[in-house]
């Protein structure tokens, strides 16, 4: 079953560019639109993602071998949204004030695709080691994907970056708060639903345009002609 | 038997999923039972700092929480008013009242003092539209404070538009007007059944 030729390095270049879940395979598209209103908050669910992630592709890796072809999807779903409710729970109980924070995040996470499509694509075929990693390239990739939309749509929309971040991370990380252009009355539309259309399409555009720079450059080692072929 | 073998089996298919089923329900079981006092306790910590948002410092010495009374009212539903006291002396009312905003229930907790004055209006809860409509969040600005020391004849009650003294927003109507009728409809609220609040000892 253990596919061999599976690197570390690849696993997370696919995660964080070539497979990225929002930029390359389009998934998770309601977390993305909805919560990306800031660069805070697209950084606390991609991290949230990222935790529930990492934990799912290993346990459904571990039982792999005992689960049948003909009722694996109903035995992920049930796995996936234990583990949310696990998730929600004890942060409800023992980190409140994160909880306050994270919380409507967190319910998200069971209609994200992203995590029941790596429990089919990848840990349902792979090894314990190589599906924790997996999650936690493409959990970082979804990460990184939705902080930047968060924080374009955050910057043109109401002129700051990373506000109220040591909520989330703790005070002292409010250096990451900066109000870049003061007296800022916004863009409301940047902040609203239609705003996360507009830069999930820029954003597109910009890495389409990247991937054909690359390509023309040559696959010029080994490791790209791979991808080349796919 | 083959592991293989075994799984082509059609009751192999329903026992492992009800297996899983089963186990991961234990799990939500016994997560449950761990975190629901730290959960309650984390709720009822909330609850008492909103109290004491609605309350200035001094209006009250006893534990809100301890002392409530159950009055209906209000659209048929009970209310659960929480009462201050001072020395003993019956001195303030808390309580939650909500209305159909733009997008939602707005959800409103205000603290009056015993002759029905506001001493502090919180928005709890609301779904009105960013960057509009949420400025009644006092953390995006001071509009709710408006209300304080207001009470039911001394203001008039409406948004300017309206020919009333409370503030309008640019672009955003329906929401302040909804507050302040909900704040309105609270005071009379409390006006008719204020002997009810302030008589029943705990």
């Amino acid at each position: 079953m253990n596919c061999e030729s599976v690197t570390t390095g690849k696993l997370f270049r696919d995660g964080l560019w070539d497979q990225n879940v929002v930029f390359a395979q389009l998934l998770a598209m309601c977390p993305a639109m909805a919560v990306t209103t800031s660069g805070t908050n697209g950084l606390g669910m991609g991290l949230a993602t990222t935790a529930v992630l990492v934990v799912s592709n290993m346990l459904i890796s571990a039982i792999r071998n005992l689960v049948s072809d003909q009722v694996r999807i109903p035995i992920f779903v049930v796995v996936i949204a234990t583990l949310v409710t696990l998730v929600d729970m004890s942060l409800n109980a023992w980190l409140h004030d994160l909880h306050k924070v994270l919380g409507l995040f967190i319910a998200l996470i069971v209609v994200n695709c992203a995590i029941l499509g790596r429990a089919e694509a990848f840990a349902f075929k792979n090894g314990v080691k190589a599906s924790a990693i997996d999650g936690l390239a493409m959990g970082l990739g979804f990460t990184l994907a939705l902080t930047i939309m968060g924080l374009v749509r955050e910057l043109i929309g109401a002129g700051t970056l990373f506000a109220q971040a040591s909520l989330l991370l703790g005070p002292s990380f409010s250096f990451l708060e900066v109000k870049v252009i003061p007296n800022y009355s916004g863009v409301l539309m940047m902040i609203l639903p239609p705003g996360g259309f507009l830069v999930l399409g820029m954003l597109l555009v910009v890495k389409r345009m990247v991937d054909q720079r690359l390509a023309k450059r040559g696959c010029a080692t080994p490791d790209a002609a791979a991808h080349c072929s796919v | 038997m083959e592991l293989a073998i075994l799984r082509d089996k059609i009751g192999y298919h329903g026992v492992s999923l009800a297996l899983a089923t089963v186990l991961t329900g234990a799990a939500l079981m016994l997560a449950n039972h761990l975190t629901l006092p730290a959960i309650a306790q984390a709720a009822e910590d909330d609850l008492k700092a909103s109290l004491v948002q609605v309350l200035p410092e001094g209006m009250a010495d006893n534990n809100l929480l301890a002392d409530t009374v159950s009055i209906d009212g209000l659209g048929g539903k009970p209310v659960t008013v929480y009462r201050g006291r001072k020395a003993g002396v019956y001195s303030a009312a808390v309580f939650q009242h909500r209305a159909r905003g733009y997008a939602g229930d707005i959800v409103i907790l205000v603290g009056l003092n015993a002759e029905g004055v506001v001493q502090g209006v919180r928005v709890l809860k609301h779904a009105e539209t960013p960057g509009l409509g949420d400025k009644i969040e006092v953390a995006k600005s001071p509009w709710v404070h408006a209300f304080e020391g207001k009470a039911l004849g001394t203001a008039r009650w409406g948004v300017k538009k309206d020919g009333g003294e409370f503030d309008q927003f640019a672009g955003a109507t329906i929401t302040p007007r909804t507050v302040v009728k909900t704040v309105k409809e609270a005071l009379e609220f409390y006006a008719a059944h204020r002997t009810e609040i302030a008589g029943e000892k705990p």
